[in-house]
């Protein structure tokens, strides 16, 4: 919070008290927000690194989990995030040059993004739960139920079924009894599915909070080319969740889509 | 409001509770040395000696040890040492702060649980899958703390890069900064990742997915992998601020400049790169391959050499020096002597032939308490007394507190040197009951602990006395040199009433008058 | 209270000295060194004590004094490695022709198979003086196989074979420990080693009661499986030959080249679908669940006894096995060995991976 400085000198109202300019307070702040996201780079890195062991072992049943994805609502939410991106960085931008009215409506624009990113996450999720997608034996109905969860989702229920439709489109055979094993293989890329797009969306919902905060700051008219830290400090989070998007998505949607086509 | 948020304050804070778990994980060490006084396992049932060493473990290194030196001398005493009023991100150390107690919280829950007996380590599969304790509270607690860690380093990392006083470049500061700074390289970069590996077997426990578990399609050594990859550097969390303290105080007591500023600077950053690439010499027999088991040993001897280089150093800085045996220099002398015997032992655990026998025996048990113990906690007693002063204006009673230091050396000794004979004989770690031929070096090692334990109370009582008796310290008792000491004690608020401009080199002891009376 | 007791483990296998030859000399090293700084540290601390009558002298440092000690014990430490390093080579590698014996440990007790199917719990017993080889598996979490008197210790894993390998040179009883916390009777969980002379093996071999080889029961479980419906030796098999298998290395649909070791044959039971011989479908279904850990450890050695016939002129598919070694690319040749013309097996390759 700014405090009300009642010294002589010619303080600016968000200078906090351990720094002596707001120049250093603004480089100082920058800089920590970098070192921030890079121990965020280390914590999804973690879970990366065990994402690509696994994938290299199971390599069949990560192609058989990732095309019963989604891509088209993937590619969409792509676009999505990195509109809001561009929206996050233009408030930045307003900030930076004292437009009150652009900065507050680019924040809404980005966080009307950020849902709706978040809105088609949770259709996915939904749509996982539907088809007995969902790992580990507490949730749903049990994890890849033979027949499809539901009588609605013809073509969509039964990843053994898919790889073996598959195999045959490339002139190949399965045989049931191995497209068996490759699907049930498929809970471990579901794990990482949901451990990854799970934490991504966490830090999705904790920005949105950030980006509240920012957009009341930015209502009282806070923000100006004197003063604009928070507003870049929240551009920095949220393009930092933007690209940990940018890497997920090609590496859970896109797994030897080329091979097999879209 | 703001008035919360003072670095002084926090480091206070932080010293009642980290006080509170060193002597809670210090009550688990006294029941499990009772405990092994007879081989036949008659004072506690296995289930329950079991959580007396796990939770010994946990708090010992999570709750105790990372933040002591760090959270307690390191809050208070780097913004003044780099000159200036408070951390970068005071608002972020509160946070720090809380962030502690949230996972102490989670801790003491584990506890009123009935603690959990993973072992501090929480191998999978038998953590994910095969016991009942409180796992999936005590992994949150470890995560939360975690972030307090990263906060932590965070905000001292940005301090020293961004905040310094005018004049006071990297080749000025104190050695104590970089220590901190060096480990705190190691808090952000390493703690992430015991975050969400902690992150991985919570959820593998509670939705029974296979990520570790080999019954699910798992792999337990990706476990191995992911966790020593931050518990390996974890260590040099804990000690290379310990190392700082000893800097600060072998110039002090010998009234030197330390000898090879430079090389003692760098060696902080050494250990801190290499002690991220030797994580693996944790699992030579766990079933890597022989080629990576070559890599991991071969980086391990030079991760030693940075260490061996300090004590080097330390101990020519003693050399034609002018010597006071004051309380923190008798740890200091302690550590240097205690720390290359716990070191060295860690070359024998990263000689491969030899580390099968050793391994998860108690001679590493030994080793990681020379250098956790008769290192890192003596270095962290040394800066208390050292600095005590300085922070709450009192000087504590010498002879109490040398005799305090002989007490615990002497016990120290006893108790874990008996410990690397019973490791080559063979005795495992973690048993609750063992072979009859080990009983004496057991009893010996218990009688060890029993003044030790004594040794690790004398502070306790006496620091409290000091506070309402103790003798008024002025600002400088020590006649050292550094900004803590050109301020009053303990500082005010924002530590200087101007902001110096520094100009000399750290060290300076020849510059000074010297002030004994000259006939 | 036992007052006589040791304080140095028995040497009781070929390795022990010489793992006792490094500790040693470690020993030494560590007593100059820390003698030297703590004898230094006291001596400066007098002789240099705080003495009104002359001060500190200021020395900055010496890059070559820097030098010096950093090199020398960069020095000694690269000996050390190369001692360790060679000492752990050796200990990582069984010989050919070692006796081979399976281990599984489960909470919480070892037990332990003979090839000539003796079974024993918690009890070991091996000959003097000869070559004796340990595979283990774990049948739940992570278990460790450790014998302080032969300096010997391996972790045991589930899901995967790991192995060790001693040989035995003194008569006698000895500590067989679980070194690896593996829950509430972790300590428990201990055994013995027994070494005897060649003709008391014998005849403890003799002893027991007849069950059959250890091979002659995978041949059992390998007919009762169903296993022959597939995996025969003529040409309409739709499984591939395993005759020779062992040891040889195996192409995989994928132009992957494996060694068909103890890991192999296990993964090939439980998880066919992960390694499919080039040639051949993917038809066989997975026996996770249907057979025992003791039962894949009697097919393994059954397998291993699987000796290769001549080709018949009717048997117009080749066996598998024999590509030849000119098109073996780079693989890990840990201490594979060619089977002799009898066919006896050829020696374990390394079931470890980094």
């Amino acid at each position: 919070m700014s405090t009300s400085q009642t010294t002589t000198t010619d303080h600016h109202p968000a200078l906090a008290h351990q720094f002596d300019s707001m120049e250093q307070q603004q480089d100082a702040s920058t800089f920590g927000m970098w070192v921030f996201l890079l121990t965020e780079i280390m914590m999804f890195g973690g879970l990366f690194t065990a994402y690509l062991i696994y994938r290299i072992k199971y390599y069949p049943a990560f192609v058989a989990g990732s095309t019963s994805i989604s891509v088209s609502w993937g590619f969409a939410n792509t676009l999505v995030l990195i509109g809001s991106s561009f929206t996050m960085a233009m408030a930045v931008w307003a900030a930076q040059t004292g437009r009150r009215k652009s900065q507050v409506w680019f924040l809404i624009g980005t966080m009307i993004l950020g849902s709706a990113f978040l809105g088609v996450k949770a259709k996915e999720y939904y749509d996982k739960w539907d088809e007995c997608h969902i790992p580990g034996h507490i949730i749903g109905k049990g994890f890849n139920t033979w027949g499809g969860c539901s009588a609605t989702n013809k073509g969509l229920g039964n990843i053994a079924q898919e790889i073996i439709e598959r195999a045959e489109k490339d002139h190949q055979e399965i045989s049931p009894v191995a497209a068996q094993q490759t699907a049930q293989q498929t809970e471990i890329f579901f794990s990482f599915y949901f451990a990854m797009t799970g934490l991504h969306a966490f830090h999705m919902i904790i920005g949105l909070g950030l980006l509240t905060w920012l957009l009341l700051r930015a209502r009282r008219g806070e923000f100006n080319s004197e003063y604009y830290t928070p507003m870049e400090l929240g551009g920095l989070y949220w393009h930092f969740v933007d690209i940990v998007w940018i890497f997920l998505f090609p590496l859970l949607y896109l797994i030897s889509r080329h091979a097999h086509g879209i | 409001m703001a008035a919360d948020e003072r670095h002084k304050r926090i480091a206070i804070l932080y010293l009642l509770s980290i006080t509170v778990f060193f002597f809670i994980g210090g009550l688990f060490a006294a029941l499990i040395r009772l405990h092994l006084l007879t081989p036949n396992g008659e004072l506690f049932q296995a289930d329950t000696y079991n959580r007396l060493f796990t939770m010994h473990g946990v708090n010992m290194i999570f709750f105790f040890l990372i933040p002591s030196v760090p959270a307690v001398i390191g809050n208070f005493l780097i913004p003044i040492m780099v000159g200036t009023k408070d951390l970068a991100f005071p608002k972020i150390n509160l946070l720090s702060w809380y962030l502690y107690i949230g996972g102490a919280t989670f801790s003491v829950i584990a506890m009123l649980k009935g603690g959990v007996d993973t072992g501090w380590t929480f191998y999978a599969p038998l953590s994910t899958g095969y016991l009942r304790s409180p796992v999936i509270v005590m992994a949150v607690g470890i995560l939360i703390v975690g972030f307090s860690s990263i906060f932590t380093g965070l905000n001292f990392i940005v301090t020293v890069h961004r905040m310094r006083a005018p004049g006071m470049t990297w080749g000025r500061l104190p050695l104590f900064v970089w220590a901190n700074y060096a480990a705190s390289l190691i808090m952000i970069l390493g703690t992430p990742v015991i975050a969400i590996t902690l992150i991985l077997v919570a959820l593998e426990r509670g939705f029974h997915i296979g990520i570790f578990d080999p019954k699910l399609g798992g792999d337990p050594v990706l476990f191995q992998h992911m966790f020593w990859f931050y518990s390996h550097p974890a260590v040099y969390i804990m000690i290379l601020p310990g190392m700082g303290v000893i800097s600060e105080i072998v110039t002090c007591f010998s009234r030197k400049r330390v000898f090879g500023y430079g090389f003692v600077a760098f060696s902080s950053i050494a250990i801190a790169v290499f002690g991220f690439v030797v994580w693996a010499h944790h699992m030579f027999v766990a079933g890597i391959s022989v080629y990576s088991a070559l890599v991991f040993s071969l980086l391990s001897y030079a991760v030693a050499i940075p260490s061996a280089v300090k004590i080097f150093n330390w101990t020519a800085t003693m050399y034609k020096g002018s010597i006071e045996m004051s309380t923190p220099m008798l740890y200091a002398m302690a550590f240097m002597g205690l720390f290359t015997i716990g070191g060295l032992t860690g070359i024998f655990l990263a000689a491969l032939g030899l580390d099968i026998h050793i391994h998860d025996t108690y001679f590493v048990i030994a080793h990681f308490h020379y250098v956790m113990v008769g290192g890192m906690v003596t270095a962290y007693l040394g800066g208390l007394h050292f600095w005590w002063p300085k922070m709450t204006g009192r000087m504590y009673p010498e002879a109490p507190a040398k005799l305090a230091a002989l007490i615990t050396f002497i016990g120290f000794n006893l108790t874990f040197f008996p410990q690397f004979i019973l490791g080559y004989m063979g005795m495992p770690r973690r048993y609750w009951a063992y072979p009859p031929e080990f009983q004496v070096l057991n009893v010996l090692s218990s009688a060890g602990a029993s003044v030790l334990a004594v040794g690790f109370m004398l502070p306790l009582l006496y620091f409290l006395w000091s506070l309402k008796y103790g003798e008024i310290a002025g600002d400088n008792p020590w006649k050292a040199t550094g900004l803590e000491w050109e301020t009053t004690s303990p500082p005010p608020t924002h530590n200087f009433h101007e902001i110096p401009i520094v100009t000399k080199d750290p060290y300076a002891y020849g510059e000074e008058e010297e002030v004994t009376v000259v006939h | 209270m036992q007052l006589n007791f040791p304080i140095f483990p028995e040497q009781a296998s070929s390795m022990a000295g010489k793992v006792d030859a490094l500790y040693l000399f470690l020993v030494l090293i560590t007593t100059f060194f820390s003698l030297l700084i703590a004898i230094l540290v006291v001596f400066f601390a007098i002789k240099y004590r705080r003495r009104p009558d002359r001060q500190a002298e200021q020395i900055h440092g010496s890059t070559l004094l820097e030098i010096v000690w950093t090199v020398i014990p960069l020095g000694i430490s690269m000996v050390i490695f190369v001692w360790g390093a060679l000492l752990y080579y050796h200990m990582e590698r069984a010989p050919a022709n070692a006796l081979e014996i399976y281990g599984t440990g489960k909470q919480w007790m070892w037990k332990f198979q003979h090839p000539g199917g003796q079974r024993e719990i918690n009890t070991l017993h091996v000959p003097i003086g000869r070559d004796v080889k340990v595979t283990l598996i774990s049948q739940d979490v992570i278990h460790s196989f450790f014998v302080p008197a032969f300096r010997v210790k391996q972790d045991v894993l589930p899901n995967r074979y790991v192995f060790t390998w001693f040989r035995a040179t003194e008569p006698g009883t000895y500590h067989l420990f679980c070194s690896q916390y593996c829950g509430t009777k972790h300590s428990g969980m201990v055994g013995q080693v027994v070494v005897m002379t060649p003709e008391d093996y014998a005849n403890w071999l003799a002893s027991g009661k007849a069950e059959g080889s250890l091979a002659s029961l995978g041949e059992k479980a390998f007919q009762q499986y169903g296993c022959t419906t597939c995996h025969r030796p003529d040409s309409g098999a739709r499984g591939p030959n395993l005759e020779g298998l062992y040891g040889r290395p195996v192409r995989l649909v994928d132009n992957r080249v494996v060694v068909a070791d103890d890991n192999y044959i296990r993964e090939s039971i439980l998880e066919p679908n992960a390694k499919v011989v080039s040639g051949f479908q993917s038809i066989m279904p997975t026996f996770k669940g249907v057979v025992s850990e003791d039962e894949i450890i009697a097919i393994t050695e059954y397998i291993k006894h699987l000796a290769p016939q001549e080709a018949n002129p009717l048997n117009n598919r080749t066996t598998p096995t024999q590509i030849r070694d000119s098109e073996v690319p780079n693989i890990q040749q840990d201490n594979r060995q060619e089977p002799n013309q009898q066919g006896t097996r050829p020696a374990n390759p390394s079931g470890k991976k980094p």
